[in-house]
């Protein structure tokens, strides 16, 4: 019995000298830097690539830094009175991501509290399943929804809506974005001790005492690291945006106006047949570099926070 | 940050209401809560009692089974089907290995010394940072490095680098049959029909063409085999390009290939960072135990670490595989939004994806396109689901204490 358990052992642990294992550990070692190289040259090929093209945008005659920075209008297609100030995209990009945030942060937040908090595991049966389908839904259903669903009802309880406009869509991404907030927040507030909540309980505090007075206040930093990453997300949305809230470049904070938001802008430019060497070709690289600033920045704000601003309990 | 002291209480308002008062907030607060968390049940359920209400109507056997149109009466799902099946193979194939390993890397393979346990922090910093770039920035820098490849293989009409292709001149006989003359580019001028010349029938024999007249016929007694190449003075030679089903050229072009590439470089940090977590929730002491009876780092992760995480690693593949399946962006960029109504033939092909498909429906901006985008979501849902559903079965299955 005892030589059949050694055999089956003896089996399954090939025999290898140790030089042979080393040798192993040699190669798989530098496969797997080559692996992780992968992803470190996936990073610094975005970086080159989208400095590159920016660069090249800029060589451009009827471009120049100041106007793409603080010009006010942005028509690429108007023949010769082309103009490229970034600022009606960033602007539509502003108002969708407000909407949205307007709906995620305290709808998410409040969500979480009740999860973490309150939630007897029954309702979090239900609860977080529902979340998390609502968080695995293609982006492009939330375009449908906003524009046959979301614009028809905003569209009949107040006229001055567009068939498609920038409140829609930031209602559609503020959905899209509540899983995200809650989730985030939900892990945030439960890495809080749980002697932090013995003791105010045990001072007589009730449950909302507890919750909002000593919990919330402890998991601070990972709930606005949580925000700024659900607005990481709402600033690169593209299906929504593309789908609901219109194409023309307009200065706006009226969300019942239509506009592009960059995204949109460069879903519109790849979608048509723009030449692959013109000026609104290398125009959508330029604003997706600015994109990508913009999403870095509020990860990487949120990473930062997360790691220096946490309280440690231990 | 290190914890403040615990203050002692200050005296505002808040420490002035009676125990009545608060547990009056609390309940209030409760049934607000109640409220707001129900909200997200209540949005999810109008969401796809919406969609549904909408999709039925064009959902039949025939929308599954046919390619898209122009036509609303005509349009079905199931070429985008298929494309999203070969893409996320695809990308599948390339992802999880590279995806897999760096997990391994950065939670294995920690390094001793100090300057290289800073690099080993930026990678996971890099990472994360990776999950957060928009997906459609993906698109664009697909679209530079997969689609023109920096414009070093020449252009996109005319690639430098073919495998798996024939060029050849079609010319019909009399009695419509083609016979192919090979050549290894197409010229400015195609030749003209030359007796003598040695050219090939559609099975690959063979022959030399006999021409005859304009007006001249062949006589009735003509054996079949002279009849096989007889073509006709003004018959004319028309390129046609013959491509296997394993074609590739470089640059991809708008390809299936292109599209999966820049698909895995957006679902690449979803991979590794789910890889990572369940490599972690893999208990220490297994790794120690093995550590301590000598074997390498390989050894250990071979033997210990990976068998223990495979299940994690594999919930969180599928789940990964399905958000590439939903990801509609950065495709669209890279393969621009040419209306595809036929199936891919091969890797290098034009094709559709459900998502995109649905978008293009939807952007139509009319009402029987926006049920057709409707009827399209509800089966790339059922799509969805499935995954899920075998993400779900293989974690419930899997689920054994290693503590």
């Amino acid at each position: 019995m005892s030589d059949q358990v050694g055999a089956s052992i003896l089996q399954t642990v090939r025999r290898k000298s140790t030089a042979a294992a080393f040798r192993a550990e040699i190669f798989v070692r530098t496969m797997l830097v080559g692996s992780v190289s992968f992803s470190v040259f996936v990073t610094l090929a975005i970086v080159i690539l989208l400095v590159r093209e920016t660069v090249a945008f800029f060589q451009f005659e009827e471009v120049s830094l100041g106007d793409f920075l603080f010009g006010l209008k942005w028509s690429p297609m108007m023949g010769s009175q082309k103009h490229f100030g970034i600022w009606p995209l960033v602007s539509g990009t502003f108002v969708v991501s407000v909407v949205a945030m307007v709906i995620a942060i305290p709808l998410g937040l409040v969500t979480a509290i009740y999860l973490s908090e309150y939630a007897s595991p029954k309702v979090r049966a239900i609860l977080k399943p529902a979340l998390e389908i609502l968080a695995g839904i293609p982006t492009v259903v939330y375009g449908l929804f906003a524009l046959t669903f979301i614009t028809p009802i905003l569209r009949s309880m107040h006229e001055g809506f567009n068939p498609q406009n920038l409140m829609a869509a930031g209602i559609a991404v503020g959905i899209l974005c509540l899983p995200t907030v809650s989730s985030l927040c939900e892990d945030a507030l439960r890495a809080v001790p749980r002697s932090l909540r013995e003791a105010a309980y045990g001072l007589g505090g009730t449950k909302f005492d507890v919750s909002v007075r000593v919990v919330l206040p402890a998991a601070l930093s990972g709930i606005i690291s949580a925000f700024l990453l659900a607005i990481a997300r709402a600033v690169g949305e593209t299906m929504i945006v593309a789908l609901a809230a219109g194409n023309v470049a307009r200065l706006t904070v009226d969300p019942r106006n239509s506009a592009y938001t960059m995204t949109g802008y460069i879903t519109q430019m790849a979608k048509g047949d723009v030449s692959n060497f013109g000026i609104e070709y290398s125009s959508m690289f330029a604003v997706g570099a600015a994109l990508f600033a913009i999403t870095l920045l509020l990860t990487f704000i949120g990473q930062l926070i997360r790691k220096y601003f946490r309280e440690s309990y231990e | 940050m290190k914890p403040e002291p615990l203050q002692p209480p200050k005296f505002s308002s808040f420490q002035h209401r009676t125990l009545a008062e608060r547990n009056r907030i609390n309940n209030w607060f409760r049934y607000f809560c109640v409220f707001v968390a129900s909200m997200s049940v209540v949005v999810l359920v109008v969401l796809l009692g919406s969609i549904l209400f909408r999709g039925t109507s064009a959902l039949s056997w025939r929308f599954l089974t046919s390619n898209a149109s122009q036509d609303v009466a005509q349009a079905g799902i199931f070429n985008a089907m298929v494309g999203s099946m070969l893409l996320c193979l695809a990308c599948g194939a390339i992802a999880l290995p590279v995806g897999v390993a760096s997990a391994v890397f950065i939670e294995e393979y920690k390094p001793k010394n100090r300057t290289l346990r800073v690099f080993h922090g930026w990678f996971q910093l890099l990472i994360a940072n990776l999950a957060g770039v928009p997906s459609v920035v993906y698109g664009l820098l697909g679209l530079i490095v997969f689609v023109k490849m920096f414009g070093l293989f020449g252009s996109l009409q005319d690639p430098n680098f073919e495998f798996g292709v024939s060029y050849s001149y079609q010319i019909l006989t009399p009695e419509k049959r083609a016979l192919f003359l090979p050549v290894k580019e197409f010229a400015e001028k195609a030749p003209k029909p030359e007796e003598g010349m040695k050219v090939r029938t559609a099975s690959g024999e063979e022959v030399v063409l006999h021409v005859i007249g304009r007006s001249e016929k062949l006589p009735a007694d003509a054996p079949n085999e002279l009849r096989q190449r007889t073509v006709k003075a003004n018959a004319k030679f028309g390129p046609y390009t013959a491509k296997s089903w394993y074609y590739i050229s470089l640059p991809l072009g708008k390809s299936v290939l292109s599209g999966a590439f820049t698909l895995m470089l957006v679902i690449l940090p979803v991979i590794i960072i789910s890889s990572q977590e369940s490599i972690r929730a893999v208990p220490k002491s297994l790794r120690e135990g093995a550590y301590g009876l000598g074997c390498t780092t390989w050894q250990v992760v071979r033997n210990v670490t990976l068998p223990a995480a495979i299940p994690g690693i594999m919930t969180g593949a599928i789940l990964s595989m399905s958000r590439a399946m939903g990801e509609a962006a950065p495709i669209l960029v890279v393969s621009g939004a040419a209306y595809v109504t036929m199936l891919p033939q091969n890797l290098m092909d034009d094709y559709t994806i459900m998502p995109l498909q649905i978008f293009q429906w939807a952007d139509h901006h009319q009402p029987g396109f926006y049920d057709l985008a409707a009827s399209g979501i509800i089966v790339l849902l059922v799509v969805l689901l499935v995954f899920n559903g075998v993400a779900v079965y293989i974690r419930q299955r899997s689920q054994k204490s290693l503590g």
